[in-house]
């Protein structure tokens, strides 16, 4: 069982397992793919990834831990700003940092318009 | 040593970007019950953004081991898919401890600026863009782990919108210039609502923090996107032959 006490071994556990997961597709795989739908899949696989790691979980993500109801307001405000940013080519750090700004603006002005 | 520069620079505005995300990872991780140092470790072993958030909310819960093996495995089943495709942007002859090294950082956003690599992808290169991002990582969990008692729930809460913005900054931009990839965007992020809301196929996102909900989404949109062009292919060899004839 994981516990505070054998904390030790539960990193051990998260750490080796998540480089295995990354160590043996790159490190044993020698041969180039020929398979042209399969080249289009990898190719497809990280914009996939992202879009569906992002899409509909960045509209609970600005909700304090322990809050009842979901904060969707600062994070569908705080969303949209960052895809016109990006639409925009204003690059990572920016796109996230206005974001963020955006959010905290909107939670700050919520409870005064309300 | 050009390419280890270049690497460097691309590298450096994801350092910039996770900073405030690893912040938030630290302040939890404390909330939580974890010391900085464990924090900062945790974050250095793994760079790895939700299998983190998963593995410490196991860890916290006393979860029995083999759970924690298999939450961190489905989550970062991403990045199996993700060293895959790298494997087909590296020279064949690459040793393994190149390899081994590289795995070591295949993060989301490191990964993706890799991939838009026209060429092969150098190991100085890649040794480059891993760089400032491991630091980054690092240093935003600790600074997140010492400022936890600082800052009110509600600007904890705002933190959490950075990895997300991070990940639309890298997914909008070539969706705007190639009509194939806003497909592939587009289609993954209905799946995964899809998966969320439905009633009856929503227990994937119920349990492990969605891990099998996204992979499933991912493969899914990669693989609609992939028939669809292979289809175009098929007809323009059938169209092609009809011409001849």
């Amino acid at each position: 069982m994981c516990s505070m006490e054998n904390i030790a071994i539960c990193m051990l556990i998260m750490a080796l397992t998540t480089y295995l997961i990354r160590v043996i597709p790159i490190g044993f795989v020698r041969t180039r793919l020929e398979n042209e739908w399969v080249q289009d899949f990898l190719f497809y696989i990280p914009f996939c990834v992202l879009s569906a790691m992002t899409f509909p979980d960045v509209l609970y993500s600005t909700t304090p831990a322990g809050a009842t109801t979901p904060h969707f307001t600062s994070a569908a405000i705080a969303t949209m700003v960052a895809i016109v940013l990006a639409w925009k080519d204003k690059g990572l750090v920016r796109v996230a940092l206005v974001a963020v700004l955006v959010a905290i603006i909107v939670e700050l002005l919520l409870p005064v318009i309300f | 040593m050009n390419e280890f520069i270049r690497g460097i620079k691309k590298g450096f505005p994801i350092c910039l970007g996770y900073i405030p995300v690893s912040f938030t990872f630290g302040l939890i991780a404390v909330k939580m019950g974890f010391n900085p140092l464990e924090a900062t470790i945790i974050s250095l072993t793994n760079m790895a953004s939700a299998g983190q958030f998963a593995g410490i909310r196991l860890i916290e819960g006393g979860a029995p081991y083999i759970e924690l093996v298999i939450t961190t495995f489905v989550i970062n089943l991403r990045y199996m898919l993700m060293s895959l495709s790298l494997s087909q942007k590296v020279n064949p002859e690459m040793p393994f401890y190149k390899r081994a090294v590289m795995a070591f950082c295949i993060t989301d956003e490191v990964f993706a600026l890799a991939s838009m690599e026209k060429e092969d992808v150098s190991f100085p290169f890649f040794g480059g863009l891993m760089a400032t991002p491991i630091f980054g990582w690092t240093l935003g969990t600790f600074l997140g782990a010492v400022a936890s008692s600082l800052l009110s729930p509600m600007l904890q809460g705002c933190f959490g919108i950075a990895l997300y913005c991070m990940f639309i900054a890298i997914i909008i931009p070539p969706a705007r210039k190639g009509r194939k990839v806003a497909i592939a965007v587009i289609v993954s992020a209905l799946l995964s609502c899809l998966f969320k809301y439905v009633p009856g196929i929503n227990v994937l996102s119920k349990n492990g923090g969605g891990g099998w909900a996204i992979i499933i989404s991912a493969i899914l949109g990669a693989a609609i996107c992939a028939s669809i062009k292979e289809v175009k292919r098929f007809r323009k060899r059938t169209q092609k032959g009809g011409v001849n004839v």
